[in-house]
C-alpha cells in the first residue's frame, strides 16, 4: 500500500463524510460537516505538491532536495482561514437558533431536545 | 503655473470641494454655499486664464497614465467646444449657488445640497474637458450618480424618490450602452485617446461595426439629453428643488447628450443613417415636447417639456451633418443656457413667493413683482425667438437650415415641420409670460403675500437676461470669436460661416419665422378652445407604463431567483454535488489512464495506523452527529492525524499551524455548542439518509479519484523552483514557507488576514447584538441542561494556567522570531499566544481574565492591518515595489550577529491581526454563554428563595 492510496483514501472518505453531515438540516451538523470539508480541501491543496518525505522546504548549503514550498504557503494561510470561516459559521448557527428557536438549517420548526420550547 | 497643474487643478476643485462641504457638517449655510461658490469661481478663473490660449488655437493638455493596459489614461484637455461648456458649468453653476443660497428655506440639509451639486459640477465638467472616451464614461456615468442624489433631496416626498428613481434607471441604463458604444468605437479605433478618435472618422464610418456604434452611442445621448421616446423622465425630475433644475435640467446634464452628439460629429455624421436617425428624433422630440408643453399647468412642467423640445431642436441641428447647422447649433446652446436657466430661476422665485407652481390659480404677478415679471418675460420672449434677442437670431439661422435637408427625399419635411414646432414653441413661450404676469388674478390666494425677492435672488436671473438681451443685439461682439472656434471644433476643420445679426434681409427663414409668431399669437388667442380639446383626449401616462415595465422586470428577477436559487440549503448543495459528480463522471467518459506513472512511496505501518485512525474516527463523527459532544472529540482525533501527516510529508510549519489551530476550532465549537441543542431527534427518514448517503459516496469517490489521479502524475514544471532559489539571497530567510507569506506572497496573506479581521468583527456583530429581541429573550430563558463540577474554578488548573502565561508567550515570541528561518512565524506565534490567553478564560473565568486584560481586539486588529499596509507603503517611499521586502544583518553585544527584515514588521501585522480576531471571537462568545450562565443562576436562586423564605434571615 502506497502512501498516496493511504491520502488519497483519506480525502474521498473526508469528502464523503463532509457531504453527508452538510445534507443533514441540522445547523451543528452542519457545520461538522464543513470542518471535515475543510480537512480534506487543504490535504488536497497540500497534495497538489506531491507527497514528500523527509525533505522540508528549510534552505540550506548543503541540502540539495527539498519539497515544494508554494502548496504550503497556501494551505497555511488556508488554514488560518478555515478556522475564520467555521467560527463565522458556527456563531452565524448559533445566532439563527437563537434568534429562531430552531437548529434547522432553514429556520423550519422542528423539535429539539431542550430548552428553546421546540418540545421533546 | 504649467497648463498641466492648472487643468487639474480645474478638475480637481470642484470634488475636494464637495468634500469640503460633506466635512463643515452642520455649519452655518454660508459655510456650505460659500465654498461652493469659492470653487465655482476659482474654477472660472482658471478657465478664463486658459481662454485665449484656446480660442488661439492651442490645445492645452495633460494626461497621466492610470491604467495604461486598458487604454484608460487621465488625460485632460481644453477644446473651444470643452471650454464653451466649462465656461457654461461653472458660470451657471456659480450663479446657480448663489440662487440656491437663498432659495432652500431654514433648516435644509444645505451642506448635503452643496456637496451634492459640486460632485455633479465635477462629473459634469470631467466629461467635457476629458482626453480619454473611457474617462469621460466614468464621469458620465458621475453625473448619473449625482442628479440621482439632488433630484432625490427631498426625501421624505415620494414624487422626488421616484423621480429620481426613474432618472437613474433611463440615463444609467442609457450610460451602460454608450459605455458597449464607445468600447466598440476605441476598438475600431485602436486607441482610447480622444484626439485620436476624431481624426479616425473615415475608419469607423467604413468599419462593419458602424451602424452598432452609432446605434448605441445615440441611445446614450438620446436618454441623457431627454430625446423622444427617453423624454419622460425629464419632467418627473422637476421633483428637484429648482435650482437643481434650472442647473441639471436646463443648462448642463440634459446637454451632455448634446455635447457628446457635438464631440463625436467629425466621426459619426455624415452617413444617411446618422442623418435620419439624429434628424429624425430631434424633429420629433422638437415639435412633441413644444406641444405638450403648451397644455401643461405646473411651471416647471412647462419649462421641463420646453427643454425637451429645444434639446430636440439642438439634436436635429447637429443631424443634418451640416456644418453651418453645427454652428447654429453651438450658438443656440449658448442662447438656451441663458433665457432656460433665468426662466427656471423665475419660475423658482414665483414658486417660492406665492407658494404654487400652477399656472391656473396664478396671473396679474407683475403688479406685485415687477421685476421677476420683467426678467422672464424677456427670458420667455427670447425662448420664443422674438427681436431683438439672441433666441431670435438661433431659430432664424435654424429655420434657413432646414431648408437645406431633405428627409426620405422629402424636401419639404423637414422645414414644415420645424416651422409648426417653432410655432408651437412661441405659444408656450407667450403663454408663460402672459398667463403668469399680465391679465387679472386668478385665484386671490396665492398673491396675498406675493413681492419681489430680496436682491440675492434675483441678480442670478437678472445677469442671464442681460446676456440673452447682447446675444440679440450685438452677437458678433460678445459670442462671434466663441462660435467661430467653437464650431471650428465640432466640425473638425475650418469655422463654418453663419450670419451673427439680427437683420438677414427678406428671405424665406425670415417668412417663415413670421407666421410662427403670427400663428403662435393666434393659438394664444383662441386657447380655450384648444385646451378644452386637448384635454377630452386621453393621454398615455409614460410613468404609468415605466412602473409597469419596472414591476414586470422585478417579478421576472424575482422568480429567476427562486427557479435556480432553491429556499433550502440542502436541495442548493446537492445541485453542487450533483455538477461535481457529473464532472468527474465526463472525465472517466473522455479516457486515459486513471492512474499515472509516477511511483508512489511505501507506507510504513505506522502510517497505516494513523490512516485506520482517521477513516475510523470519521466513520465515529457520522455515528455520533447527534452526540454532539461525542462528535467533537473524534472530530479532534482527525485534526491530530492531519497534523502528523504534515509532519511526515516534510511540512513543520503547516503541522505546528494545525495542531494549534485544531485546539482553538474545537474550544470554539466547545463554547458555542453550550448554548445550543446537544442531542435533538433524528430529522429526516432512512429513505432520506440512504439517497444522502449514495450522493456522499459518489462525490467522495469522485473526490478522492481526482486526488489519486494527481498524486500519481509528476507535477508540471513547478514555478516553486523560484521560490526556493531565492528564499535565502532574496527574502533573507531560510523557511521557504515563510518567506513565501511575508515576502513573495504577501499581497495574498494581506488580503488574508484582512479576511480574517472582517470575520473576527461580522462575529463580534453577530453576538453583540443577541442583548435586542428574540435572542435576548431566549438568552434569559436558557437553562443549564449539562452537569457542572462543584468547583467552577479549580485551583490547581488556574495555577497551572498563570505559570503557564510567561511560559507560553515566551514559546510564542520564540517561535514568531525563528519564523523567518526555522518553522514558525506570525500566523503560529499568534494562534500559541491566543490559545494562553485562552486558558486563562477557562481556567479563571471571564470576568477575571477580561479585568485583567491590557489589549482591545478591535485594536489589535485595526493595528495589525495598518502595521502590515505601512510594511508594504513603506517599501514604496524606498522606491521599490509594495511591500517589497528589506533586510540586513546587525550586531549586538551579548546577542551576536541578528538579522532584521522588514518582512517581519508585516509578520507582526500577521500575528496581531490573527490574534486579535481569534481573540474576539472566543472572548464575545464566552461573554454571551456567561450572560446565559448568570440569568440562568439568578433564575435558579430566586425560585429557592421563594421555596423557602426563612432560610433567607439565617
Amino acid at each position: 500500500m502506497t502512501l498516496e492510496f493511504l491520502v488519497a483514501s483519506a480525502i474521498g472518505v473526508l469528502v464523503a463524510g463532509g457531504i453527508y453531515l452538510t445534507l443533514r438540516a441540522r445547523l451543528f451538523a452542519v457545520v461538522l460537516g464543513l470542518t471535515l470539508f475543510s480537512y480534506a480541501v487543504n490535504l488536497f491543496l497540500f497534495a497538489s505538491g506531491r507527497l514528500v518525505v523527509g525533505a522540508p522546504p528549510i534552505w540550506s548549503y548543503d541540502v540539495d532536495s527539498y519539497t515544494d514550498p508554494l502548496p504550503q504557503a497556501l494551505v497555511l494561510t488556508a488554514i488560518v482561514i478555515t478556522f475564520g470561516m467555521t467560527a463565522f459559521v458556527v456563531i452565524l448557527a448559533l445566532r439563527s437558533f437563537l434568534e429562531t428557536g430552531s437548529d434547522h438549517v432553514d429556520g423550519h420548526d422542528v423539535p429539539t431536545d431542550d430548552q428553546a420550547g421546540g418540545g421533546e | 503655473m504649467g497648463i498641466p497643474l492648472t487643468l487639474l487643478l480645474l478638475i480637481a476643485l470642484p470634488f475636494v470641494a464637495s468634500l469640503a462641504i460633506a466635512a463643515a457638517g452642520a455649519r452655518a449655510r454660508i459655510w456650505h454655499s460659500g465654498i461652493a461658490a469659492l470653487a465655482s469661481a476659482l474654477g472660472l478663473i482658471l478657465l478664463v486664464t486658459l481662454a485665449p490660449s484656446v480660442l488661439a488655437g492651442q490645445i492645452p493638455a495633460a494626461s497621466i497614465a492610470w491604467v495604461p493596459a486598458l487604454g484608460l489614461d487621465l488625460s485632460l484637455m481644453v477644446d473651444p467646444l470643452g471650454l464653451m461648456f466649462a465656461g457654461l458649468i461653472l458660470g451657471i453653476g456659480l450663479l446657480v449657488v448663489i440662487f440656491g443660497h437663498f432659495y432652500l428655506a431654514s433648516g435644509e440639509a444645505t451642506g448635503r445640497f452643496f456637496a451634492s451639486l459640486m460632485l455633479f459640477q465635477g462629473a459634469m465638467l470631467g466629461i467635457v474637458i476629458s482626453g480619454n472616451v473611457l474617462l469621460l464614461l466614468i464621469f458620465w456615468e458621475l453625473t448619473s450618480l449625482s442628479s440621482f442624489l439632488l433630484i432625490g433631496f427631498w426625501r421624505h416626498k415620494a414624487e422626488a424618490r421616484q423621480g429620481a428613481r426613474m432618472a437613474l434607471a433611463i440615463t444609467g441604463g442609457g450610460g451602460l450602452l454608450l459605455i458597449a458604444g464607445v468600447v466598440m468605437l476605441g476598438l475600431t479605433v485602436g486607441s482610447f485617446d480622444l484626439p485620436t478618435i476624431l481624426a479616425s472618422g473615415d475608419i469607423v464610418r467604413a468599419s462593419p461595426l458602424y451602424p452598432a456604434i452609432l446605434i448605441l452611442i445615440l441611445l446614450g445621448c438620446f436618454t441623457k439629453s431627454a430625446q423622444f421616446p427617453f423624454h419622460f423622465w425629464l419632467p418627473h425630475a422637476m421633483a428637484a428643488p429648482t435650482p437643481v433644475s434650472a442647473y441639471l435640467h436646463s443648462a448642463t446634464m440634459v446637454k451632455a447628450g448634446v455635447f457628446l452628439i457635438a464631440r463625436f460629429w467629425p466621426v459619426l455624421s455624415g452617413t444617411d443613417l446618422y442623418t435620419v436617425i439624429v434628424t429624425g428624433v430631434g424633429l420629433v422630440t422638437m415639435t412633441f415636447g413644444a406641444w405638450v408643453a403648451l397644455f401643461r399647468y405646473d411651471l416647471k412642467g412647462i419649462l421641463a417639456y420646453s427643454t425637451i423640445s429645444q434639446l430636440g431642436l439642438l439634436v436635429m441641428l447637429l443631424g443634418f451633418s451640416l456644418e453651418a447647422a453645427a454652428a447654429v447649433a453651438v450658438l443656440h446652446i449658448l442662447n438656451h443656457a441663458a433665457f432656460k436657466a433665468a426662466l427656471f430661476m423665475s419660475a423658482g422665485i414665483v414658486d417660492h413667493e406665492t407658494g404654487t407652481r400652477d399656472i391656473r390659480r396664478l396671473g396679474g404677478l407683475a403688479k406685485v413683482m415687477p421685476v421677476t415679471a420683467t426678467l422672464a418675460t424677456i427670458a420667455a420672449g427670447a425662448m420664443a425667438g422674438l427681436p431683438p434677442l439672441g433666441g431670435f437670431i438661433s431659430k432664424e439661422l435654424m429655420l434657413g437650415e432646414t431648408l437645406e435637408v431633405g428627409l426620405f427625399g422629402l424636401p419639404w419635411l423637414v422645414p414644415v415641420v420645424a416651422t409648426i414646432a417653432a410655432t408651437l414653441s412661441v405659444a408656450y413661450s407667450l403663454r408663460f409670460a402672459l398667463f403668469l404676469f399680465f391679465g387679472k388674478a386668478r385665484d386671490p390666494e396665492p398673491h396675498a403675500r406675493a413681492h419681489d425677492p430680496g436682491v440675492g435672488m434675483w441678480w442670478p436671473a437678472a445677469l442671464l437676461v442681460v446676456i440673452a438681451v447682447l446675444l440679440g443685439l450685438i452677437p458678433g461682439l460678445i459670442a462671434g470669436s466663441l462660435v467661430a472656434s467653437v464650431s471650428a471644433a465640432v466640425v473638425g476643420g475650418e469655422a463654418p460661416y453663419i450670419g451673427l445679426y439680427l437683420w438677414h434681409g427678406i428671405n424665406p427663414a425670415l417668412g417663415m419665422s413670421v407666421l410662427a409668431v403670427a400663428i403662435g399669437a393666434l393659438i394664444l388667442w383662441r386657447y380655450a378652445p384648444i385646451l378644452r380639446r386637448y384635454e377630452a383626449v386621453r393621454h398615455l401616462d409614460a410613468k404609468a407604463v415605466f412602473e409597469r415595465i419596472l414591476l414586470m422586470a422585478n417579478r421576472g428577477a424575482r422568480r429567476t431567483t427562486m427557479a435556480i436559487h432553491a429556499p433550502s440549503l440542502q436541495r442548493m448543495l446537492l445541485m453542487v454535488v450533483a455538477v461535481v459528480v457529473l464532472f468527474a463522471i465526463e472525465a472517466m467518459g473522455a479516457g486515459g489512464s486513471f492512474t499515472g506513472p509516477r511511483e508512489g512511496i511505501a507506507a510504513s505501518p505506522v502510517a497505516i495506523l494513523a490512516w485506520a485512525l482517521l477513516i475510523a474516527a470519521t466513520g465515529a463523527v457520522l455515528h455520533a452527529q447527534r452526540q454532539r459532544f461525542r462528535a467533537l472529540i473524534y472530530i479532534s482525533v482527525i485534526g491530530l492525524v492531519i497534523s502528523l501527516a504534515f509532519v511526515h510529508f516534510s511540512a513543520p510549519d503547516l503541522a505546528l499551524t494545525q495542531i494549534s489551530v485544531e485546539v482553538v476550532t474545537i474550544l470554539l465549537l466547545l463554547l458555542a455548542l453550550n448554548l445550543l441543542p446537544k442531542t435533538p431527534p433524528v430529522l429526516s427518514s432512512t429513505k432520506r439518509r440512504v439517497r444522502d448517503g449514495v450522493i456522499a459516496t459518489l462525490g467522495g469517490t469522485a473526490i478522492g479519484a481526482a486526488a489519486w489521479a494527481m498524486l500519481t502524475r509528476e507535477p508540471n514544471d513547478p514555478i516553486s523552483q523560484f521560490h526556493l532559489a531565492n528564499s535565502y539571497s532574496g527574502g533573507g530567510g531560510t523557511n521557504v514557507v515563510n518567506v513565501t507569506l511575508v515576502d513573495f506572497r504577501a499581497f495574498d496573506t494581506l488580503g488574508e488576514i484582512i479576511v480574517l479581521g472582517i470575520a473576527g468583527l461580522a462575529i463580534y456583530a453577530l453576538l453583540s447584538t443577541t442583548s435586542r429581541g428574540h435572542a435576548a429573550d431566549r438568552l434569559r430563558t436558557w437553562q443549564e441542561d449539562m452537569p457542572h463540577s462543584p468547583e467552577s474554578h479549580p485551583v490547581m488548573f488556574v495555577m497551572a494556567t498563570r505559570i503557564l502565561l510567561p511560559l507560553t508567550l515566551t514559546a510564542g515570541i520564540f517561535i514568531f522570531l525563528r519564523g523567518h528561518n526555522q518553522p514558525g512565524g506570525g500566523f503560529i506565534a499568534a494562534l500559541v499566544v491566543a490559545i494562553a490567553f485562552m486558558l486563562q478564560y477557562l481556567a479563571s473565568g471571564y470576568d477575571w481574565t477580561t479585568a485583567r486584560r491590557r489589549f482591545s481586539e478591535h485594536t489589535l486588529i485595526a493595528f495589525g492591518v495598518l502595521v502590515a499596509m505601512a510594511t508594504g507603503l513603506g517599501a514604496l517611499l524606498f522606491g521599490a515595489n509594495f511591500l517589497a521586502s528589506a533586510f540586513d544583518y546587525f550586531t549586538l553585544p551579548l546577542v551576536g550577529e541578528f538579522e532584521l527584515a522588514t518582512a517581519m514588521l508585516f509578520d507582526i501585522g500577521v500575528f496581531a491581526v490573527v490574534l486579535g480576531a481569534i481573540m474576539l471571537a472566543l472572548a464575545q462568545l464566552s461573554h454571551i454563554a456567561k450572560r446565559a450562565a448568570r440569568a440562568h443562576a439568578a433564575r435558579v436562586e430566586s425560585a429557592e428563595g421563594a421555596r423557602d423564605p426563612e432560610e433567607d434571615g439565617l
